[in-house]
């Protein structure tokens, strides 16, 4: 399965071509050129999926294959830096997930960013991107997928300050840089202690199940926990800075400052479960080596699902709500593989997890592109400028209600199905984080449909023109992803998955109890938000939220996790740390410098005084030496 | 000065004479040399030294090795050497006139920044 190179290597030639020419294509060419691009990949990646899952199994287990392998950079006999594509069951769903979205955002962007200045450069980033985020899903060892996780990064940063004259959008690209930039700094760390005492990068070799890398090290510990438990939790703290789990989530809403189809792609479907993805990766190692890391990566994904619901229900940009609903949705998938087991039926976890991921990349990518058809019409983010657009924006309406109700856990969409395996993983983990998770489940069905309500019903606000229905090329992937958000959960549901902690296939049972109860929990939610918001007056809504003022004002500054950080890195960071270092580099480094400097200019002003010029002055030197040589040499 | 004052009047010169008389120009020359303003006073102290020089070959080897002829070779050809030298010298320091309308040595300080 050699082409799988292909994938990788198209969209790195079409940035490279779309970044040189620039502006010297016209704008439909590039983007129709970009587009082209995608839809090619999408095909060769639904093929190797294809390909993979009818031909790679063996005693039932579907086999990690390496089509592509080269030796990057040797530099010891254990430190060697390699580049390859690895195929196992996550990768493959990974590299159909990014394609297609991606496809779907660079149909809609043809559209949505039509117009706009430096068009050909957002696709040439798009491709970018694309292409680091296919790179790090295929990456067989965990080195080369540091180096992806960079570039994804960068791509990200470049994406978010797409409108670079937008103050706000600068400092938001800044800001989601250097918050995941600092959770890398951990994952580097995390990397070399893991291969330090482990000697090897590969993921093969570190997800053996009989492999025996550990044994050596098992008795290195650190502060009371062994190295491996410090690599290991280092490690997810670069996934939850990707992931915007608590506390490093702060970058996550702000980088909605990013043109909308870009917050679909990379802030909702792909690049966010990265950190997913990497634990998804690493799991043998967390569930044999470090269970006690895995259950802190439940917790905390307990936690940020718990606090990212409840700011979403008060938030009122509709773009922010979709973050804050992404953090959440993402510590599910956090959540479930914490509580995963390995293999079979104890596996569910993990299973759901990968579920999820899949499902939500899906319908979220929806939300956010209907969010941008909303965008579009109505040329405002705020919730309080729309309402009633359900008569204008059919489509988009019918689309985006789908969505809602996939995501709210409703039957027979996709979320359903994925949101009840998490659930049930949960309550076989502790009743208290089942129950815990099945109340953010009914959060995120209310918020999602106060969203839905403050969008297409209520009070009409006053627009100046008419809003209209999105054209052709964006209605089209809205259509697509309600499609698939139809289906996907239903099929897997019927068929099985083979995206496994072990790569078997693994049937899906409902569990009848847990889907009940997560239905009702739902259905309620979704009837209290009706009440709440369908009429849009907001006069009960207003009073709930001065019966808890306090809540209230809280969770709409976001519990003031910003502040705080503001506050570390101001007040504290700033002052006591930066600042004696300022002094220290003005006062002492570049001094020493300009002295260096000064004194040398000093020396050579005195010294160009001998050279003046007067032959006479010089002959005087010439009989002075002379007279004094021939002294010297008569005296001794 | 014994010497000199023993063959005083005997119509013989002695050495001692000779190289007093080159000491004394030779140092004239130098003094010339850095106490003269005008160029054309500066060659003529080089000239000075020159001839103070060659006074010693003439006399070295007429005293010391009489019956060879180096010494008068030599100091022909100093004195040859030195013709060319004025020419060219008087050259040179007629162009910078030209170029500066003066001949003073304390004015040719332009090469030096």
């Amino acid at each position: 399965m050699q082409y799988t190179l292909l994938i990788l290597a198209l969209p790195l030639l079409s940035f490279i071509f779309l970044g040189l020419m620039d502006s010297k294509l016209k704008a439909q060419v590039s983007g129709l050129f970009g587009t082209c691009i995608l839809g090619t990949i999408t095909i060769l990646s639904y093929f190797t999926a294809f390909q993979y899952f009818t031909t790679q199994k063996i005693d039932g287990v579907y086999q990690k294959l390496i089509p592509m392998h080269m030796e990057w950079v040797r530099f010891t006999e254990y430190l060697h830096i390699d580049l390859g594509i690895l195929l196992d069951p996550i990768s493959v769903m990974m590299l159909v997930v990014i394609t297609t979205v991606s496809l779907m955002v660079h149909v809609y962007s043809l559209s949505y960013m039509h117009g706009e200045k430096g068009f050909q450069r957002y696709y040439a980033f798009l491709s970018l991107f694309t292409f680091s985020m296919l790179g790090l899903v295929v990456a067989t060892n965990i080195f080369q997928m540091y180096i992806f996780w960079e570039l994804v990064g960068v791509s990200s940063f470049l994406l978010i300050g797409f409108y670079y004259t937008k103050p706000s959008a600068v400092a938001a690209s800044k800001k989601a840089f250097i918050v995941t930039r600092f959770a890398d700094l951990f994952f580097l760390i995390g990397i070399l202690v893991l291969s330090f005492y482990t000697k090897t990068f590969d993921f093969k070799e570190l997800t053996a199940e009989d492999s025996n890398l550990f044994a050596a090290c098992s008795g290195a510990t650190f502060m009371g926990f062994s190295v491996i438990s410090w690599a290991t939790a280092m490690i997810f703290i670069g996934g939850a800075g990707k992931s915007a789990m608590f506390p490093l989530q702060i970058w996550l809403p702000d980088a909605m400052e990013g043109p909308t189809p870009v917050s679909a792609l990379i802030h909702a479907a792909t690049m966010v479960v990265a950190g997913v993805f990497l634990v998804a990766r690493l799991f043998p190692v967390y569930y044999f080596q470090t269970p006690e890391v895995l259950h802190g990566v439940a917790y905390i994904g307990v936690f940020t699902a718990l606090f990212a619901a409840v700011i979403a229900c008060v938030q009122t940009d509709i773009k922010r709500v979709l973050a804050f609903s992404t953090i959440s949705q993402i510590a599910f998938m956090m959540v479930a593989l914490g509580v995963s087991g390995y293999e079979g039926h104890e596996g569910t976890g993990y299973m759901a997890s990968m579920f999820h991921l899949f499902t939500h990349a899906m319908f979220k990518a929806l939300l956010f592109l209907g969010a941008g058809s909303v965008i579009h019409a109505v040329h405002s983010n705020e919730m309080g400028h729309m309402g009633g657009l359900r008569k204008y924006m059919p489509i988009t309406n019918w689309t985006f209600l789908i969505a809602c109700l996939a995501i709210a856990g409703i039957p027979p969409f996709s979320g359903f199905f994925s949101k009840d395996e998490i659930l049930s993983a949960c309550f076989e983990f502790s009743p208290f984080v089942g129950v815990t998770m099945t109340f953010i489940a009914g959060l995120t069905a209310f918020y999602m449909f106060r969203l839905y309500y403050g969008i297409f019903w209520g009070k009409e606000h006053k627009h100046e023109h008419t809003p209209h229905e999105s054209p052709l090329l964006m209605s089209v992937p809205l259509l697509f992803l309600t499609a698939v958000t139809v289906v996907a959960g239903i099929i897997p549901f019927m068929m099985g998955t083979p995206i496994t902690s072990d790569g078997a296939d693994y049937h899906i049972h409902l569990n009848v109890v847990v889907a009940t109860i997560s239905v009702v929990v739902a259905s309620i939610s979704i009837i209290i938000s009706t009440i709440l918001y369908k009429k849009g007056d907001g006069v009960m809504a207003d009073k709930l939220a001065t019966t808890f003022k306090g809540l209230h004002k809280a969770a709409s500054n976001r519990f003031y996790i910003d502040e705080v950080y503001l506050f570390i890195t101001k007040k504290i960071i700033f002052n006591n740390v930066s600042r004696p270092i300022a002094w220290f580099d003005r006062h002492v480094i570049d001094a020493t410098m300009d002295g260096f400097a000064n004194v040398t200019q000093w020396f050579s002003f005195k010294s160009k005084d001998f050279q003046s010029g007067q032959v006479q002055q010089y002959a005087f030197a010439f009989l002075l030496g002379t007279l004094i040589m021939t002294a010297i040499v008569m005296l001794l | 000065m014994g010497e000199l004052i023993a063959n005083f009047g005997t119509g013989q010169v002695p050495m001692v004479a000779y190289l007093g008389v080159s000491l004394i120009m030779f140092f004239s020359g130098v003094y010339g040399f850095l106490t003269r303003k005008s160029l054309l006073m500066i060659l003529v102290a080089v000239e000075l030294m020159l001839n103070a020089v060659d006074i010693n070959f003439v006399v070295f080897n007429r005293f010391l090795f009489p019956g060879q002829f180096e010494g008068f070779f030599f100091a022909l050809f100093t004195i040859a050497i030195a013709a060319c030298e004025t020419a060219v010298a008087i050259a040179i320091i007629i162009n910078i006139y030209r170029n500066i309308n003066s001949v003073q040595v304390g004015e040719l300080d332009e090469m030096k920044e």
